[in-house]
């Protein structure tokens, strides 16, 4: 495993992208929801691997549309046209031979609000690997506090493992679908705006795991708070209205912007 | 302080005492429903006070003689002069009203009518002698009159007084009906299980025969067999006729009203008590007695005595057996319509023809379960599986199979409806969270969606079971009768008799409230069938309710 410079967590001093190996590349990607409805217009971009990568933007841009193209979770949008190429580890994840099931299952995914099941916290971590087909309670035990470790969440609900997870607040419930997530060991893990519906202590624990987990997996994040944006990430993407804007380290981006649009934007100044 | 009309309108007040007003209304029918049903049905037990009167209407022409008269006075009612002229009896005209009373007399087979209705003011030297005696009997109805007399083969017992002789009578009784219960075993279920041995031994050399696999093995074997049940049966029907022989033995002689000396077998008679004579507890005790009967036995002379266990059953095994048809089909029909099928107007032009299913009349549901179920799929598995029983049809024939299946067709709409619904309230993002794990669209529907979608099933359910639980109508044509000779669940390999015709409440409400021969003696009943029906109904529908929220507090979804 590599080991990752402290430095770059804490973003002082900036990699270059085209220096790193390329966990997912997207390019020319287009996506429409309807014919006269154009969401993403020709997006570039290249994710670096066991980096933590950000989107920002205004509402609206496209940043959540191009996460969940990287799982594709937008197939289930009806009417929904995608043109171009993303590949994972140099595959084409749109090609026929991919099965989207475990595409997904490589690329884990978070979503805005906490979704737990309504069973059990073990049942929850342990339902990836029971859609596996494993059963084995030996495996499913390691697996299950395994992940929890990994979530900071094991100290807090390992007495009550068999307990509803509906009955945990909202921040451990974020956690336990992290928790979840990692479980069927993706190589990829996308967040969808994380820590939006949670109060500051949660989300701050949420920020702390996400600077933990980006050991072991490349994290793409969607964020509204540039303030989040400039804690937890190494890159990140400014998206307007569907097209990117700027992508650089985030060190650059903040201090530094290229673009006008991006500098308004962070200083405030977007109308 | 003055408030002005329209400010005490625009303030809501009025508005909510209209809405309590209307929820009041409701619960006042509802209970006021319940109460007339409890009172008039349940009140038909209690062992009420015996009288003993002289009667001496006038007559047009002469004089009129007292006649004696012992009954159970059951209701009131005034009645116009008029009326009761007109009706043969000269009663002083300028008295505008009389008062007159039902009284049930029993004795049918003395006097022809059980219930006579008498003018109040013709009743004289009423008393209500400690000795009278009321029974039920096995046929003819109830019986009121003095127990005069014991008889053992013919020969009278004799015995000193009037204690000893009832406690002597009250002896016997028992061991009548002691050994009535043997008979009623003996001849209900062992020569009952022979006899269906027998037939199904027919059948499988019948099936053999139209196989033409009848060697003459098969034959010496099923010869074999039928000559063991001949035995087994012979030794019963011996059992049997000493048995009856036991129970003619003793009689009892009662006298009736009007000096008339009659002689009743014991083996006739069900209960016996002395109301007159019995305290509260002891009337509490008989009338729990008679309500348990009325629970647990069968039915009695054309339907209008005795219990209504079978139809009970009938109507219980039926509401289950629809609702294992209905749940799978209806759950299954509205996740395709749901969650596989492309939304569109197809979708849309069938959505709303389940609907305006659930609004077609159940009359015809009842017509197409028998021209299709019975005349087309009953023929066909006849042919197909029971042709040893041909001519005489076995799924051919109006059974408790076609009524459920019926019963299932006309509730499916219901069970879709509610079904739908549930699964359109799923939250989008559990389905997702699961996609999102590496779950096909089956796996997410079989593990998170259908179990979270479960309580708005149990919805659907119940109200299925509601709708069909009270439905008689599509019955009469598919599977009711008036009387079943056999449960359809019995010890008789198979055990449960989907083919057999069965009982049941609504039915039987109609059948003792209007086909009966005897409206009076059965009016009662059909006041208590009818409160049985809906507690039935209730106690059906609030196991589902029961269920469906155990599933909700465990699937309870995520706060929206």
């Amino acid at each position: 495993m590599r080991k990752v410079d402290v430095s770059s967590v804490l973003g002082s001093s900036a990699e270059d992208v085209s220096d790193l190996e390329s966990c997912i590349d997207v390019s020319k990607l287009n996506l429409y929801y309807s014919k006269d409805k154009q969401a993403l217009i020709d997006i570039d971009l290249k994710i670096p691997k066991q980096r933590v990568t950000a989107f920002i933007g205004p509402s609206g841009c496209g940043k959540s549309s191009l996460l969940r193209c990287l799982n594709r979770m937008n197939d289930l949008v009806d009417d929904c046209v995608i043109e171009g190429l993303i590949a994972l580890d140099g595959e084409d994840i749109y090609s026929k031979h991919i099965d989207v099931a475990d595409l997904r299952r490589r690329v884990g995914m978070v979503f805005q609000k906490p979704n737990p099941f309504p069973k059990s916290i073990y049942e929850n971590v342990a339902y990836g690997l029971r859609i596996q087909g494993i059963n084995s309670k030996r495996v499913l035990d390691e697996v299950v506090e395994k992940s929890l470790r990994a979530a900071a969440l094991w100290d807090e609900v390992k007495d009550r493992l068999h307990d509803s997870a509906l009955g945990m607040s909202g921040g451990q419930q974020q956690r336990l679908v992290i928790a979840r997530t990692i479980a069927v060991e993706p190589e990829v893990l996308l967040l969808d705006e994380p820590a939006s519906a949670l109060d500051p202590i949660s989300t701050l624990k949420i920020e702390e795991l996400i600077n933990e987990l980006k050991r072991d997996y490349t994290i793409v994040i969607v964020t509204h708070n540039m303030q989040q944006a400039a804690r937890v990430s190494d890159f990140t993407a400014f998206m307007y209205m569907g097209n990117m804007v700027e992508f650089d380290a985030t060190d650059n981006i903040f201090t530094n912007p290229a673009k006008k649009q991006t500098e308004d934007y962070i200083t405030g100044r977007y109308g | 302080m003055r408030i002005s009309i329209s400010k005490w309108f625009s303030s809501g007040t009025p508005f909510v005492w209209f809405n309590a007003g209307a929820v009041a209304i409701s619960i006042i029918m509802v209970i006021g429903l319940l109460g007339l049903l409890a009172l008039r049905g349940l009140s038909h037990f209690w062992p009420a006070d015996v009288m003993q009167a002289n009667y001496t209407p006038p007559v047009l022409n002469g004089t009129s003689q007292p006649t004696e008269v012992i009954g159970e006075r059951v209701e009131n009612e005034s009645v116009s002069s008029q009326q009761i002229v007109s009706s043969g009896i000269p009663v002083d005209e300028s008295v505008p009203y009389y008062d007159r009373q039902l009284l049930k007399m029993g004795n049918r087979d003395v006097t022809g009518a059980d219930f006579a209705w008498l003018l109040s003011s013709y009743i004289s030297d009423v008393q209500y002698p400690e000795n009278i005696v009321a029974m039920e009997r096995r046929e003819w109805g109830n019986f009121y009159g003095f127990l005069k007399g014991l008889r053992e083969s013919g020969d009278d017992i004799a015995l000193e007084g009037e204690a000893a002789l009832w406690d002597e009578f009250e002896l016997r009784l028992e061991r009548t009906l002691d050994i009535q219960e043997d008979i009623f075993e003996i001849e209900k279920h062992q020569i009952g299980e022979v006899n269906y041995s027998l037939e199904r031994l027919r059948l499988k050399e019948r099936r053999l025969e139209i196989d033409s696999e009848l060697t003459d093995e098969a034959i010496a074997d099923i010869a074999q067999q039928r000559e063991q049940f001949a035995e087994d049966y012979a030794l019963l029907q011996q059992e049997l006729v000493a048995l009856n022989q036991d129970v003619d033995r003793d009689a009892a002689v009662f006298l009736a009203a009007n000096g008339a000396e009659v002689e009743i077998d014991l083996a006739d008679i069900v209960r016996a008590y002395r109301p007159n004579q019995m305290g509260v507890t002891a009337k509490i005790v008989t009338y729990f007695s008679k309500l348990g009967e009325f629970l647990v036995d069968e039915p009695r002379e054309a339907n209008t005595e005795g219990g209504i266990f079978p139809a009970i059953f009938g109507t219980v095994m039926m509401v289950l057996l629809m609702s294992i048809f209905v749940t799978p089909f209806g759950v299954v029909a509205a996740v395709y319509l749901r969650e596989y099928a492309r939304q569109g107007f197809i979708t849309q032009a069938i959505r709303i023809a389940v609907n305006n299913l659930a609004g077609v009349p159940s009359i015809v549901y009842g017509v197409f379960g028998l021209g299709f179920f019975i005349y087309i799929i009953g023929a066909e598995v006849d042919q197909l599986f029971y042709p040893e029983a041909l001519p005489a049809p076995t799924f051919g024939t109006p059974g408790l199979l076609w009524a459920s299946l019926t019963l299932a067709l006309l509730t499916v709409p219901v069970v879709i409806v509610a079904t739908e619904e549930g699964l359109a309230r799923i939250p989008r993002s559990v389905r997702e969270g699961s996609l999102a794990l590496g779950a096909t669209k089956f796996e997410t529907l079989w593990r998170v969606v259908l179990p979270m979608a479960s309580p708005a099933m149990m919805t659907g359910l119940i109200l299925a079971v509601a709708r069909a639980a009270g439905e008689v109508a599509p019955l009469m044509l598919v599977g009711v009768v008036k009387l079943a000779p056999s449960l359809p669940l019995d010890g008789n390999y198979p055990y449960l008799h989907l083919d057999q015709k069965f009982m049941h409440l609504g039915f039987h409400i109609y059948d003792v409230g209007f086909q009966s021969p005897n409206i009076e003696a059965a009016r009662p009943l059909v006041f208590a069938t009818a409160l049985l029906l809906v507690l039935v109904i209730a106690a059906l529908n609030l196991s589902a309710v029961a269920l469906r929220n155990k599933l909700r507090e465990k699937y309870k979804s995520l706060e929206v």
